[in-house]
């Protein structure tokens, strides 16, 4: 079933890209695993985002329209969807960057649970990242003096970029073994397992690698680099699980993990 | 995957390199030489090199490919309880038969015949 409303009264032709397409066409998920795609029209400006345009229909055509966000500067991680096929940042991807021929095509992330419309059930998501042991476990208390890291400290050089992860299951839903493999823990919670397994402070790691190596952990990976492609904050994800190879590979060899 | 699993097949994998280059090299040489059947026949049957060669190949191989058959079985058609398991020894066990039986037709004195 496709659907076409305007809604003319907040049209803005002042404020277009190009004076001669003022619309958008946008086909948008509706309803929730057994869904389809509206279809709606809806006014082009400079400097739109993706968001924008979800929001915009929202509020002017459909306020049935469900969807997440928060805090629209690419911190939260909530904004996460499909759009033409690819799983982005919506809060921060720009309509000009991804629209071809003033079409987009927006959906609820991949490899999740549909909610309802463009809102996806991130449950799974959270739950890898408790299985992959990824909850910090302390080794001081409070009475203890705070551990110094250096900056230039090798370990904690090694998660420079992993600890900027906003787990906006972007990767999770680029992921190809996600889609194969139910067992997976997925690129976001090996990841975090690969922050915590080189943060001195941490004391969780024989669990945690065991975890890791288990039916489903960090050899699953097969190295695709769909994770990376996709980031939003061009993170490396595939490199974080490499390093988890490595250190699963040591602790195998050493004995730790038999 | 199974972590010993996962070892064997990158351990395998590591030393099959110098054997498939090896291999490659033996391909190009003796279809630029112009060497028959009877040519190579000759110069394999009886040699324990080109047995003990191709012989670690095949029981790399073995172990190698039944691995990775037993992660396709797995990951692209659903294979699960004991399945990939059973998948893997199958494969294993009929690429190691067949893989040793051509190493020794061409690397025994006088062939299999």
């Amino acid at each position: 079933m496709q659907v076409s409303r305007e809604h003319s009264a907040t049209l803005d032709r002042t404020n277009t890209v190009n004076a001669n397409v003022t619309k958008l066409e946008v086909r948008v998920w509706r309803g929730g695993e057994a869904g389809h795609y509206d279809t709606f029209s809806v006014p082009k400006r400079t400097n739109q985002t993706v968001l924008d345009v979800v929001t915009w229909i929202q509020r002017n055509l459909d306020p049935t329209l469900s969807y997440r966000f928060a805090c629209r500067v690419g911190m939260c991680g909530s904004c996460g969807m499909t759009v033409n096929g690819a799983p982005r940042w919506t809060c921060r991807t720009h309509v000009s960057k991804v629209a071809s021929d003033n079409l987009l095509e927006i959906g609820p992330l991949a490899n999740l649970p549909v909610i309802k419309d463009l809102t996806a059930d991130m449950s799974r998501f959270f739950e890898k990242w408790q299985q992959a042991e990824g909850t910090f476990v302390p080794t001081k208390t409070r009475k203890d003096p705070i551990a110094a890291i250096p900056p230039q400290d090798a370990a904690r050089q090694n998660v420079d970029e992993a600890i900027e992860c906003i787990n906006c299951g972007v990767c999770f839903a680029a992921c190809d073994v996600v889609r194969w493999n139910d067992d997976y823990l997925g690129p976001a919670a090996l990841n975090r397992a690969w922050s915590l397994a080189n943060d001195a402070r941490d004391g969780g790691n024989t669990n945690r690698l065991r975890a890791i190596s288990a039916t489903g952990g960090c050899h699953a990976c097969h190295s695709h680099q769909s994770c990376m492609q996709h980031c939003p904050k061009d993170l490396n994800p595939t490199r974080s699980i490499a390093g988890l190879k490595r250190l699963t590979m040591e602790a195998y060899l050493r004995g730790d993990l038999s | 995957m199974n972590l010993r699993l996962y070892l064997l097949q990158r351990v395998t994998a590591a030393l099959m390199l110098p054997l498939v280059l090896g291999h490659l090299i033996v391909i190009f040489y003796a279809t630029s030489t112009k060497l028959t059947a009877a040519d190579i026949l000759g110069r394999t049957e009886g040699s324990i090199g080109w047995a003990l060669f191709y012989g670690a190949f095949v029981c790399l191989v073995a172990v190698h490919g039944a691995i990775g058959f037993a992660t396709i079985a797995r990951e692209w058609f659903g294979a699960g309880g004991q399945a990939p398991t059973i998948i893997m020894w199958t494969v294993g066990v009929v690429l190691l038969l067949l893989g040793l039986r051509a190493v020794f037709a061409v690397t025994m004195p006088g062939g299999l015949s």
